[in-house]
């Protein structure tokens, strides 16, 4: 049979690009890139155009379901998903499956076309593994590679005439021995750190916080997948700025305003003490409304950001969500004096459905 | 242990689903690699379908899930005679054996149940056709041009009234030959013993005045009613009577064929799933399976019926319905007697030994969908054992939540999530609103409110078919409103 399908599918995916067909642009939906660790529960992205039908409102339509639990008890369906449906054949088209990390990474690696990051070359700094690839002719017993010891048995008697096919009788005496032997082998050592910086000040509701939950997620498994041992640290900030744990990273809600050099100074100073850059490889992602206190202290960041961010890290990204406060005006400082670096990345998240492109963006560039 | 030639369990499962008196479709397996069974689950089962993006999304979604160890498609069978049945190459085969077996409960229930006898069992060729035919259109029209048309289509696709197979809704048109030799209509006359009588039983005034009434009926129906009663097939109107290019007729009417096609499916989803649930553990457990077997056959068996909080799973919910059924036929659960029977104690031990089970589940799956299925066989006891429930969004915490385990809620539940296959019902009241070739339609509002931002643009969809002005009425939020579209949407409320 013949792959008929590829017409239609291609098709499809011109669809999706963007590339044709303007009009069904509105219905294409990519369903949410969530991450639940602990249960490992992922959506997969694949995208659908949902074409519109006359259908029931599915926030009022509810359903019946089977299993345990009282009245009031959750039942795990957080998306409103208009395709639950009893006896609908179609099924919904939010995949859902246990997964691990690296398998995740891979998948968004493969769907966003991420290219395998290519580490900042550290020649000075080696680490020394041993694999058993070697052999040898002395060694200890419990070493001794007993098939090569009997070949080499069986040569020397057939040399020596000592050999009879009729009575195949081989002993090795100590000129036989072979050992297996371990060989060093030198790789190069990378270590990473992503430093998370997000801004906490008043502006900043529930809402943009998920979308920095989501967003920094991905980007840490992603990393996490890329880099075997990964440092992270989180950096929260309103007027001043605090070293956080992850979890209060994600969960802090401060109301003061916003000075975003206060966490570039802590950021800067977190790296001259703890990861000198010739030794490592500095991710840096900071996620604000933009919309900074004062002309002077963003004057200050771009100082902080030309002298000490990028000549020394991988990668400075600045993702700005979009507040209803906010003035956004960071996003253009930075594109008007850094726009042409090459290891400064900006993106607009305006809302859930960008996080996926935001994320293409920043490592897209395989730094 | 894999298995290259599934074949050689066909004719030993097939002897035993004849002897259990399954009564199928002859079935002609094939089998498949992953990359064709992908392919064809994407057109639905089928080996040719028209061009169209809708294929390819469907694709997109069977293959990534495919690929990434989600799920697997094991089987699908095609209701046609013969019935095609595709197997996975590469499956074990006890897996081969099961679905060898579920299959033949599918062809049965194709052959037999009575809300697939209106459905084409030549469909593969049907199907076929209409590829050939729209892929003349897109030669000749271009594709682009075709494909705009039939995204039109596909939104408006399951506007189709799903009991017009079986019912005749439409008033026969009277034969001239029924009405009077003047070319008047004849009323109706009382039937008179005897000839003698017939004039004190059917009056001469009276058959004048009812002549007279019918008359002025039929010129009332004739001027106002277009259509004469409320259309519920919308498609069907709109091939009889939307301004088309007769290409554009003519796919519309072909998209309407294959909603019916799908219908039935639809239909008795539960049903159809549970009735090949039942047989293929009937027939392994009693008679295919060897003991090193087992337990591979337990491990895909309860794969296959495992469930998750919030969906129904018909397999499951269908194969232990049938079961229940069997059982309460067997022992006499049913009638009378038992229902008003007060004493738990007996009820429980409840056993007539009447035997009646068989009989009665393959009279079930010959008359009965899942609407009248649940209806009448779903019992409070069963939802109580089952652990079924309703759900219902909760605004303030923006999850779903168990609602209720009451058996009259969730009872009513499941049968609006199924009538007219969980579908809003529209109906077309007026072809010609107000005198101005608009057409005028009204959903049946059941107490859901329809997801308006869709409902706008399928009518928008709707006025591009029509080319004059589509009106949809509507209640929201317990207001009826009335949306206009002719290139935009408008809203109003009336009282």
């Amino acid at each position: 049979m013949i792959l008929k399908i590829e017409q239609d599918w291609g098709r499809f995916r011109e669809i999706v690009r963007g590339k044709i067909k303007e009009n069904l642009r509105k219905y294409i939906v990519h369903s949410e890139l969530i991450g639940k660790k602990g249960k490992d529960l992922i959506s997969i992205p694949v995208p659908q155009i949902e074409v519109p039908h006359f259908v029931h409102s599915p926030q009022k339509m509810g359903g019946v379901g089977q299993g345990e639990g009282e009245e009031g008890t959750p039942i795990g369906i957080g998306e409103v998903d208009g395709d639950r449906q009893v006896g609908n054949q179609a099924g919904s088209h939010i995949l859902e499956v246990e997964l691990t990390l690296d398998e995740i990474a891979r998948i968004l690696g493969e769907e966003l076309e991420l290219p395998n990051i290519e580490p900042k070359g550290k020649e000075n700094i080696k680490s020394f593994t041993g694999r058993y690839t070697n052999i040898h002719t002395s060694g200890p017993e419990s070493l001794k590679h007993t098939k090569r010891t009997f070949k080499e048995a069986l040569k020397r008697q057939i040399i020596t005439g000592s050999y009879d096919p009729q009575d195949p009788v081989i002993i090795p005496i100590s000129e036989d021995k072979r050992y297996k032997s371990r060989e060093a082998v030198e790789k190069p050592a990378y270590n990473a750190v992503v430093i998370y910086i997000m801004d906490v000040s008043g502006s900043m509701g529930n809402e943009q916080k998920e979308i920095v939950r989501i967003e920094s997620f991905w980007i840490d498994t992603w990393l996490r997948y890329q880099y075997k041992d990964i440092d992270t640290k989180y950096i929260v900030h309103d007027a001043v700025a605090h070293q956080v744990d992850r979890d209060t990273f994600f969960r802090i809600r401060e109301s003061g305003g916003t000075i975003i050099s206060s966490a570039y100074r802590l950021c800067r100073r977190m790296i001259d003490e703890l990861y000198p850059p010739d030794e490592w490889n500095i991710y840096v992602f900071h996620f604000s409304d933009g919309d900074n206190w004062s002309r002077d202290d963003t004057h200050e960041c771009i100082e902080i950001l030309e002298e000490a961010f990028l000549p020394a890290i991988n990668l400075f990204c600045y993702g700005q969500v979009e507040s209803p406060y906010g003035s956004g005006q960071f996003y253009y400082d930075l594109e008007d004096n850094l726009g042409k670096e090459d290891n400064l990345i900006l993106s607009k998240i305006p809302d859930k459905d960008a996080i996926y492109d935001s994320i293409k963006r920043f490592l897209g560039r395989g730094k | 242990m894999l298995s290259h030639e599934p074949e050689r369990y066909v004719e030993e499962i097939k002897q035993h689903a004849s002897n259990y008196g399954l009564d199928f479709f002859d079935v002609i397996f094939e089998v498949i690699d992953f990359e064709e069974m992908n392919m064809l689950a994407s057109y639905g089962g089928f080996p040719v379908r028209y061009p169209h993006w809708r294929f390819g999304m469907e694709y997109e979604k069977i293959s990534k899930s495919y690929s990434y160890g989600l799920h697997k498609i094991y089987e699908m069978v095609i209701n046609n005679d013969p019935s095609y049945a595709y197997l996975l190459k590469g499956n074990t085969d006890i897996d081969q054996k099961l679905v060898i077996a579920h299959v033949y409960g599918h062809s049965d229930f194709f052959k037999n149940n009575f809300w697939f006898s209106g459905s084409n069992r030549k469909m593969l060729d049907e199907m076929a056709n209409h590829a050939v035919k729209i892929r003349r259109y897109i030669d000749r029209y271009g594709y682009g041009e075709v494909e705009g048309f039939i995204d039109i289509c596909i939104s408006i696709e399951d506007l189709i009234d799903i009991h017009s197979p079986f019912i005749n809704r439409r008033a026969d048109r009277k034969s001239v030959l029924e009405e009077g030799e003047d070319g008047r209509v004849s009323a109706s006359k009382l039937r008179s013993p005897n000839e003698y009588l017939e004039d004190y039983i059917n009056p001469q005034d009276f058959i004048e005045w009812q002549r007279e009434k019918a008359e002025e009926e039929k010129v009332k129906k004739k001027k106002t009613n277009f259509p004469e009663s409320a259309e519920r097939d919308v498609l069907l109107f709109l091939v009889e009577n939307a301004p088309l290019e007769e290409w554009e007729r003519d796919v519309l009417s072909m998209i309407r064929e294959e909603s019916y096609y799908y219908a039935p499916q639809i239909q008795t989803k539960i049903m159809n799933e549970g009735w090949a649930a039942y047989w293929h553990s009937k027939m392994l457990t009693e008679k295919v399976i060897t003991d090193i077997e087992i337990i591979d056959y337990a491990d895909h068996h309860s794969g296959t019926l495992a469930t998750s909080p919030g969906v129904i799973n018909p397999y499951k919910f269908g194969l232990e319905l049938f079961r229940d059924i069997e059982d309460r036929w067997n022992k006499g659960k049913f009638g009378k007697d038992y229902e008003e029977c007060d004493d738990i104690e007996e009820k429980r031990n409840w056993n007539r030994k009447l035997g009646l089970g068989r009989e009665k589940i393959f009279q079930v799956r010959r008359f009965y969908n899942d609407v009248t299925f649940i209806d009448e066989f779903l019992t409070e006891d069963f939802c109580r054992e089952h652990g079924l429930f309703t759900y219902n969004y909760n605004r303030s915490t923006g999850m779903y939540e168990i609602e209720s385990r009451d058996f009259k809620k969730i009872k009513e539940k499941l049968l609006f999530l199924l009538t007219n296959c969980g579908r809003p019902i529209i109906e077309v009241i007026d072809g010609n609103y107000m005198n101005r070739g608009e057409l005028y339609l009204v959903h049946k509002h059941e107490g859901v409110d329809l997801k308006l931002d869709w409902a706008k643009d399928v009518l928008n969809q709707l006025s591009r078919i029509w080319t004059r002005p589509v009106h949809l009425e509507t209640s929201v939020q317990a207001k009826v409103r009335v949306f206009t579209a002719d290139g935009e949407v408008r809203e109003k409320e009336i009282k």
